[in-house]
């Protein structure tokens, strides 16, 4: 049954698309780069959407806009060099079903697959697909294990994993002086694991947890040292609380409500994102409004960068190669020459030891983007976005 | 006959009279993106900021006419060019352009504007006379800097990481050369037969050959204090006896003199935050930077290679000219 969807599905995926090719116009592209995007269907992230009552709580959106208006933008540097850029879209509901249409994006061509799945799903989907001569960009599964313990040959990971934001804002706390920090988790695996990021931050950058406490997501009188704000953060002395919470749905009521006057950082107030549709500089604007032209009425976020990302570097690599061949593309992407205009800034490029791309990271609130990770007060041997996520010393990935 | 009229036109909006307070003010202007106007800083007042000319919406590039009786500034939120009469330091008329222009050049014979539009992907000829667009130069996107020279026009694409070589009249791109990582400026050494590019995110320096319209190779820069990674150049001037080159290094916080024949860095002068705008003095004795991220302008002594000076002028100083 589920067999059959998935196949249903493929099918509706369509045709590649190349919006700029019409606009070709020095002679015609003589190579392709073929993409593709691949997505879970009914992906649980993106519920919570729409949320209670049709009032949105955070909207997340599917990156796919992103990497359009990266393929727009490949294009018109691809007339250039006589390369034209495609991409097909497939979904499926399951690992079976996207392990399948891998290998049917494949056969149609495509070897730099962009992946919008949860880490689990793209665990099994980089396991499954090893032998195929496939690339994943993975652009929105954060997860620390996906660049340590379970990290893979064949994905590249434009989207920042929980341990270069969590040194963010650990790297912004620590240059504020407010060290000390009450930590709020909720149930989910996803809060656990935020949660245990941050502490590892706290470590590294010298800020001390005075106390983790968790929530739930009750009205229960009974419960109420979990669910009430107030009772949950006193009889503790502390700087900041740093609340996590994938939901989003506790941690929108945790500012103002904490028994002591104290910021809150983490899933609500200031929050470390790969991408803020408030930064203003390094070419922000024009991405952004190249992206609101494709996607409106929604504005970039942190998922949809990294798509768009992820189809700039295999462009950039195009470009720097001036090849469509995938051994070429890879190989480059793998080395360390690229510098990828990440309009943020210093130039990224993947980390040899686990295909993490280094790029700095925002740190915003609702309205305005406070600060940008690293901070210069962090130094680094080498590179200092090496300050932010697993560096080659302490990371459990080798492959190099 | 309908030509003759238009040339008046002309005349009334770009070459006015002649007056005493005009030409040779000895003004610096300063074009500041956020608080939408040009400060006017004197150096007989040592460098007060004198007036403040209020303008359209985030002005960023200027140019003086040859007769320095007015000043042109691109607005990139208002997508127009003000025209600011010098002497009365006030704008007299504007000149609609397409969306966010940030770079442009009056040709030789002043007749025609050619405006970057970076949210736009082109580079556009307007002509000045009647204000109208007459061609439309579709360009890798975010076009930026420009060059004209030997009839032939140069433009930069940040995205494309690409110097557009463009014919004019015919209003096309011939061929386009791939250079580093978002180029941003150009600067013509037709002595040379060479063009520079300012690579901000590859923190480098093409250097190309216009002859035969290829890279030649990359300077490189290495500011004490600062690593590659910081060194994002953007601002590229030469002193009127051509003999010295300034390039501004943006995050890197210095502008570097370089000797144009040896390409050799012979200095690093430190100045304030995001160095982007560079301009020198008629004399070639004073160069002026703009500090994008710390509101300022460095005055350099350049013959002791010493910043004597630093001036607030406003939010987020783009660019900066001399009238000497």
């Amino acid at each position: 049954m589920i067999k059959k969807t998935a196949a249903a599905l493929l099918i509706l995926a369509g045709a590649f698309y190349s919006p700029a090719l019409s606009q070709t116009s020095a002679g015609a592209p003589e190579q392709a780069v073929r993409l593709g995007y691949l997505e879970l269907a009914n992906d649980p992230r993106y519920a919570s959407d729409a949320a209670y009552a049709g009032i949105v709580l955070r909207a997340m959106g599917r990156p796919f806009a992103g990497a359009e208006v990266g393929v727009e933008e490949a294009n018109t540097i691809g007339r250039f060099i006589h390369i034209s850029f495609e991409m097909a879209k497939a979904s499926a509901p399951s690992a079976d079903g996207l392990a399948e249409a891998a290998r049917d994006l494949n056969g149609r061509g495509a070897q730099f697959i962009l992946t919008d799945l949860p880490g689990d799903a793209l665990a099994d989907l980089s396991r499954a697909a090893a032998a195929l001569p496939v690339t994943f960009f993975n652009v929105s599964a954060p997860d620390n294990d996906l660049r340590g313990a379970r990290c893979a040959a064949n994905v590249f990971h434009t989207a920042p994993s929980d341990a270069m934001k969590s040194d963010a804002l650990a790297q912004f706390l620590a240059t504020r002086r407010w060290r000390d920090v009450l930590v709020l988790k909720g149930p989910s695996a996803r809060d656990g694991e935020e949660a245990q990021s941050f502490k590892q931050s706290a470590q590294k950058f010298g800020l001390r947890i005075v106390d983790e406490r968790s929530f739930s997501l009750s009205r229960n009188p009974a419960m109420r040292e979990e669910n009430n704000v107030a009772l949950l953060t006193q009889g503790a002395n502390y700087d900041v609380v740093f609340v996590a919470d994938d939901s989003n749905d506790y941690a929108r009521y945790v500012p103002y409500r904490t028994v002591l006057p104290r910021p809150v950082v983490g899933d609500a107030g200031l929050q470390a994102e790969a991408w803020s549709w408030l930064w203003d500089r390094n070419g922000a604007p024009q991405l952004q409004h190249r992206f609101e032209k494709a996607a409106f009425p929604r504005r970039m976020n942190g998922a949809a960068w990294a798509a768009w990302a992820a189809v700039k570097a295999v462009a950039q690599a195009a470009l720097r190669t001036r090849s469509a061949d995938y051994a070429t593309l890879k190989s480059f992407l793998s080395s360390e020459e690229l510098d990828l205009d990440t309009d943020k800034g210093r130039p990224g490029s993947f980390r040899s030891w686990d295909r993490q791309l280094r790029q700095p990271i925002l740190l915003a609130t609702d309205s305005a983007v406070i600060a940008t990770a690293p901070l210069p007060q962090f130094l680094h041997r080498t590179n200092v976005l090496d300050t932010l996520g697993a560096d080659e010393p302490e990371s459990q990935c080798r492959l190099r | 006959m309908h030509r003759l009229g238009l040339s008046c036109a002309l005349a009334l909006l770009l070459l006015a009279p002649a007056s005493a307070f005009a030409s040779g003010t000895g003004y610096v202007f300063v074009s500041n993106e956020q608080s939408n106007d040009i400060a006017v800083l004197d150096p007989k007042s040592d460098y007060a900021v004198v007036a403040r000319i209020a303008t359209g919406r985030r002005p960023r590039d200027m140019h003086f006419t040859k007769d320095r009786q007015r000043l042109l500034v691109a607005c990139g939120d208002d997508d127009e060019i003000d025209v600011i009469d010098v002497a009365a330091l006030k704008v007299i008329d504007r000149i609609k352009t397409g969306s966010s222009p940030e770079i442009f050049l009056l040709s030789p014979d002043e007749r025609t504007l050619f405006v970057s539009d970076e949210e736009d992907s082109s580079v556009e000829a307007i002509d000045v006379e009647d204000k109208k667009i007459e061609r439309e130069i579709q360009t890798g996107p975010e076009p930026e800097g420009l060059a004209l020279g030997g009839g032939i026009l140069y433009a930069t694409s940040e995205m494309a990481d690409v110097v557009h070589v463009i014919d004019p009249a015919a209003g096309r791109v011939t061929t386009s050369i791939v250079v580093g990582s978002r180029p941003r400026r150009l600067l013509l050494r037709p002595e040379a037969h060479e063009l520079w590019v300012s690579d901000e995110m590859s923190g480098d320096i093409a250097l190309i050959d216009t002859k035969a319209d290829r890279l030649l190779r990359m300077v490189t820069f290495d500011p004490p204090g600062f690593r590659r990674i910081d060194v994002t150049p953007v601002g590229l001037a030469l002193s009127h006896d051509r003999k010295l080159a300034f390039i501004t290094l943006g995050r890197a916080n210095h502008v570097a003199f370089v000797d144009p024949e040896t390409k050799a860095v012979l200095a690093y002068v430190l100045v304030g935050s995001r160095a982007w705008g560079v301009a020198v003095s008629h004399d070639d004795k004073t160069l002026f930077v703009t500090n994008g991220l710390s509101d300022d302008l460095t005055i350099i002594d350049i013959a002791s290679r010493k910043a004597i000076k630093s001036v607030a002028v406003g939010r987020t100083p783009h660019s900066v000219v001399v009238d000497d």
